[in-house]
């Protein structure tokens, strides 16, 4: 009898979703072809939103809905809306989620793919349909050589960053015993490998983690053994932030360095304040300060808690397409060539945003800083050499 | 291959390796006893300790302790170490005592074949995990250090922190404790029926139901205890350090035979011990790697584990 | 007593003896016209013409997808199905607990990448190659790779019994896994294969047929579906399914009945590795790109779940559960909106996003659960099971 009623239930259940569903929805709007008007576009964000990668990608998104929602407030009428398209930072999923973007014909930009991995997938896909993108956070260098017109990169790559971190080591921090630690993330060895270049003989030893670690003890015995009076973790905040702790832990006084998938408000809280004094990350992005706008203070007062990774990058970016929507770029066509043009600062980040012909930005405006975590904040910007 | 490194930093990999250990042998003896009683893989057991490892979080928090803080003093660390033991393990109890009821009790009672259990554990697990995702953000937090960052004793290359110490001692004496409770108390008679014959001891008298509860409960505790180390030791959490953990508790578990209470604790200091000199020695991003191997050839020698499998019987 | 055994029956009846009962043609023709919609459901306007109330200008469409392309889809519901009905040989018939399933996908899917891009490593650093060869070469060789590796896993492993079968397996998995990820020669770790090679042929304007459109991906994944359908449908009814079922309801008695149950347990393995390998060619052969990323444990879980779900030892089950483990989350995904369902609750300051987008694992989780609790032999059940399992249910336990 039980499982009759279960069938029963669940029968009645299907045809509730079915015949609620189509007789709930009233809000959207037709999506036909040729009716764009000024109200109701759309901007897709596209990365890992659920699944274990999402904590690099979910501050993105909030960052691109803060941009949204401050537009719609100044602008009435405008009903910009933010369509996630939620990877889980894997390749096989990217590749429908990227077709369905592009048949949706109010979507008219993508903040993302957020992984180099998923990018290689989906930019194909919308670069047939000219769909312009900014990606805020793949930064394998060879996503600019594949002929893709529509791919466009909001930060600097692993080759305008590694470099940069490599000289800081050797000439900022005089450090002559070097362990390098990376990842295995495309973007973790990347950087590690541009580091590595130029430190040379100072490097003393090397190690790789992987993603979803938190034991790193035999790690930190590494490094305490080599006597490295640095540490480069070419990776993000996840695995970073645990692994600084147990290094501070295990005794170990020197220099902790790494790029910016580091800099970001978690790889101090998680770390703790006493812990990451004196970490030092490198971005190719300036300082926000005040005066360029209170984007922190805004984001915190939105969603409760400090913009993590790449929230800021994302937030410039989703307001560069929003600026074009202002100029009245309303088809994808029209803002890839507004893209094209377009030369500004962004409020957050404070990087000026112009770009090449392969979608790298000028290579003028990539300026590489380097800040110092002081008193549970970054602190000490410091621009770096770009030889 | 890093022979160097391994015979350099032989002391500190060892106490690392037992720290470590230590950790995985209680969350193990929570599968060990699930498997025992019910000869069922508990898949949700990871996401009872992940619960565990927020329960900690926010006690401290709640206390007034977060990330931020400075380290209290040995006094203040030692008692809110116990509060946050208390409260993390009540708490991993209940949601392992709330997992038993809603998604095994009544595929018990349907006297379901293990495979299904396994797919309810899988459902469990994904709705346990994805809800603490959903509730956190996903984001990462951070965990206070506590006990003091110097070490306890430092001698020819051989450091000892007092978290290390701390850990092992206590993963021991629990280990005792429950080898007392299972082989002494009454209820321990109980779970031993019910894991040799459990429809004898039903005839017999006794409460199967109750048993049951009882060792996912016992399972919780145990797993409550292992989140607050593992907490402290990690310094953070997410809502997906269960899965890792708990895949590496339970290779532990048949490691040392699964089934068996002392096989857990061997299997689990043993697990930590080999990772790390296999990290030393490989590179710490074929630690899984080593781990799995290390396990697939003792299988293939002692295809029970171990120890055997000793709080049931052997399988037919 | 009596009654609810009739009843029982009946309803027996209505669903799938009445099919039975068809004359051969009509049988036949009813699969064709089956077959036939099952090629049509990519199209939108199929779903259009259903015959729901739709009201006019909204975007939702019963059933489809609107959240993610319904052929991407459904090509990627195709080789899961296929990876439940070779996990479903292994487990359903063999009765041999595989928690490492995909890593045969990983195999199928790398040797396809690896022969076939022109970045691959074994062209452009170690010369094995001196071109890419065509995806269709390539299949044969997965499979074969595929097979081998299940032969070797479990030519030492087959002696252990049930659990320890199930971690020792689950090991394999993680252990490609990471060694794809963790080294640089051949596999390229997280940086990944770019340019695999896709399946041959062009529409008669000379586009290619298999290009970023999924449609023709989904009509191939369906059309090898079908065929492995045939192949283990007569697989299951040889001598060689027949000692599976022996082995799997009591190893000891078919051994002492002469089955060789160690040799006909490693044909199991292999066939269904071979299976899982030819899913990861097809995958590879749209994908585009193959990295280490995309073979993470979760999936092997999934694979699991889903020939449980739908009902170990049935192949409508198998395919209704790789169906379900897709279909129901990617669906879930474009529910939210048509229901004015909020996006983000706030409980005591901390927002907690309740999209179902977000909490579509929970559901499909909990799915999990109720299923189990009332159908445990399987939404479609093998009927042998489903009646092993009716014994099972009288057999509780006195006290309970």
């Amino acid at each position: 009898m039980r499982q009759r009623l279960a069938r029963v239930l669940g029968g009645v259940a299907i045809l509730a979703l079915v015949a609620g569903g189509a007789a709930a929805c009233k809000k959207e709007e037709p999506t036909t072809p040729g009716g764009s008007t000024v109200s109701g576009l759309k901007i897709g964000f596209f990365g890992a939103l659920t699944g274990d990668a999402a904590g690099l990608v979910t501050p993105g998104k909030n960052g691109a809905e803060l941009a949204i929602a401050e537009y719609n407030a100044a602008n009435p009428g405008a009903n910009v809306t933010l369509v996630p398209f939620d990877s889980q930072g894997s390749g096989d999923k990217a590749a429908p989620l990227a077709t369905a973007a592009v048949a949706d014909e109010k979507i008219i930009g993508i903040v993302g793919p957020a992984f180099s991995g998923e990018s290689e997938v989906a930019n194909p896909i919308f670069d047939k349909a000219g769909m312009p993108i900014i990606t805020q956070s793949a930064t394998r260098p060879s996503l600019s050589g594949k002929g893709w017109k529509i791919f466009h990169r909001g930060v600097g790559n692993d080759l305008s960053q590694g470099p940069a971190i490599g000289r800081y080591l050797k000439d900022v921090a005089k450090a002559e015993k070097v362990f390098l630690v990376d990842d295995q993330s495309a973007y973790g060895t990347g950087l590690r490998d541009e580091v590595e270049k130029i430190l040379g003989a100072a490097v003393v030893g090397k190690d790789k983690v992987t993603e979803k670690q938190v034991e790193f003890g035999p790690v930190v015995t590494a490094v305490k053994n080599s006597g490295a009076t640095a540490v480069f973790y070419g990776g993000y905040t996840p695995e970073a932030a645990p692994f600084l702790k147990q290094l501070r832990a295990g005794g170990y006084k020197g220099t902790f360095i790494g790029g910016d998938g580091l800099y970001d408000a978690n790889m101090l809280s998680v770390t703790g304040k006493a812990d990451v004094e004196g970490a030092v990350v490198t971005c190719p992005c300036g300082p926000a300060t005040a005066a360029k706008g209170n984007f922190v203070a805004d984001f915190k007062a939105k969603f409760g808690t400090d913009p993590g990774v790449y929230a800021d990058v994302a937030y410039d970016l989703t307001k560069v397409f929003l600026e074009g929507f202002k100029a009245g770029k309303t088809t994808r066509a029209d803002m890839q060539a507004f893209l094209g043009t377009y030369n500004g600062v962004g409020t957050a980040t404070g990087v000026t945003y112009k770009w090449e012909a392969n979608g790298e930005l000028d290579p003028a405006q990539v300026s590489i800083w380097a800040f110092v975590a002081k008193d549970g904040a970054w602190a000490n910007p410091q621009q770096l050499p770009k030889s | 291959m890093n022979f160097d490194d391994l015979i350099q930093g032989f002391p500190d990999l060892t106490t690392t390796g037992l720290a470590q250990g230590s950790i995985y042998a209680l969350v193990a003896l929570g599968y060990t006893l699930v498997y025992g009683v019910l000869r069922l893989i508990n898949f949700a057991h990871s996401e009872v300790f992940m619960f565990g490892t927020f329960a900690a979080l926010w006690t401290w928090g709640i206390m007034g302790y977060d990330s931020n803080s400075t380290r209290p003093d040995l006094g203040t660390a030692l008692l809110l170490i116990l509060v946050s033991l208390v409260v993390a393990s009540l708490f991993s109890g209940g949601v392992a005592m709330a997992v038993e009821a809603v998604a095994y009790r009544p595929l018990r009672k349907r006297n379901a074949p293990p495979l299904v259990f396994l797919i309810s554990a899988i459902g469990a697990s994904f709705v346990l995990a994805e809800l603490m995702g959903a509730f956190t953000e996903r984001r990462q937090q951070g965990i206070p250090g506590l006990l003091p960052g110097e070490p306890l004793f430092s001698a020819g290359g051989w450091t000892v922190y007092p978290l290390q110490l701390m850990t092992f001692v206590v993963a021991l004496a629990v280990m005792f404790g429950l080898d007392w409770f299972v082989a002494k108390t009454r209820f321990g008679r109980g779970i031993r029926a019910v894991a040799q014959d459990a429809d004898t001891a039903a005839l017999m008298g006794v409460n199967k139901g109750r048993v049951i509860a009882l060792v996912f409960l016992l399972g919780g505790l145990l797993a409550g205890v292992a989140a607050v180390f593992y907490s402290m030791k990690q310094g953070n959490t997410r809502f997906n350090v269960g899965f890792l953990i708990g895949l590496k508790a339970f290779s532990a578990a048949v490691l040392g035979g699964i089934g068996n209470l002392r096989g857990a604790l061997v299997g689990g200091l043993l697990l930590g011990l080999v990772e790390s000199y296999g990290a030393a020695l490989f590179g710490s991003n074929w630690t899984n790697v080593i781990a799995f191997v290390v396990l697939l050839v003792l299988l293939m020698f002692r295809p029970t584990g171990l120890l055997g499998e000793s709080l049931g019987r052997a399988r037919a | 007593m009596t009654t609810e055994t009739v009843k029982k029956q009946r309803w027996k009846l209505n669903l799938r003896d009445r099919f039975q009962d068809l004359p051969k043609p009509a049988r036949i023709a009813a699969m064709v016209v089956f077959v036939v919609l099952l090629y049509l459901l990519p199209t939108k306007a199929f779903y259009e013409n259903l015959g729901f109330p739709i009201p006019v200008g909204s975007g939702y469409l019963p059933f489809y997808t609107t959240g993610s392309d319904m052929a991407g889809v459904l090509f990627q519901c195709g080789y899961y199905i296929l990876l439940a009905l070779g996990l479903n040989v292994v487990l359903g018939y063999a009765g041999l607990l595989d928690l490492g399933f995909f890593g045969f996908f990983a195999v199928g899917a790398y040797t396809v990448a690896l022969l076939t891009s022109p970045e691959s490593k074994l062209i452009t650093e170690y010369n094995w190659l001196e071109s890419p060869w065509p995806w269709l070469v390539t299949v044969p060789i997965a499979i074969a790779l595929a097979m081998l590796s299940g032969v070797l896993l479990g030519w030492p492993t087959l002696r252990l019994r049930g659990d320890y079968l199930a971690i020792v397996t689950l090991g394999f998995a993680e252990i490609i896994r990471i060694v794809a990820k963790n080294q640089d020669w051949i596999l390229n770790g997280d940086r990944g294969i770019p340019s695999v090679g896709h399946p041959p042929g062009t529409w008669p304007d000379g586009e290619a047929i298999f290009d970023l459109e999924f449609t023709p991906y989904y009509w191939l994944v369906l059309t090898v579906i079908i065929a492995v359908i045939f192949l283990i449908r007569n697989l299951a009814n040889s001598r060689v399914g027949r000692a599976w079922v022996a082995i799997r309801e009591d190893e000891d008695a078919a051994e002492l009945m002469g089955v060789p149950t160690f040799k006909f347990k490693l044909w199991a393995f292999a066939i269904g590795a071979a299976i899982g390998g030819l899913s990861g060619s097809l995958w590879a052969g749209q994908a585009n790109f193959v990295n280490s990323n995309t073979f993470s444990l979760e999936n092997s879980i999934l694979v699991l779940a889903a020939v449980l779900l739908g009902g170990a030892g049935s192949i409508g089950g198998a395919i209704l559960g790789g169906f379900i483990v897709i279909y129901l989350p990617e669906w879930l995904r474009s529910v939210g909106d048509v229901f004015g369902w909020p996006t983000q609750v706030e409980i005591a300051g901390i927002h907690i996003d309740v999209s179902p987008t977000s909490l579509r694992f929970v559901i499909f989780g909990a799915l999990l659960i109720v299923v189990m609790i009332y159908r445990p032999q399987g939404l479609w059940p093998n009927r042998r099971r489903a009646a092993e399992l009716k014994d099972r249910q009288k057999e509780v336990a006195p006290v309970e």
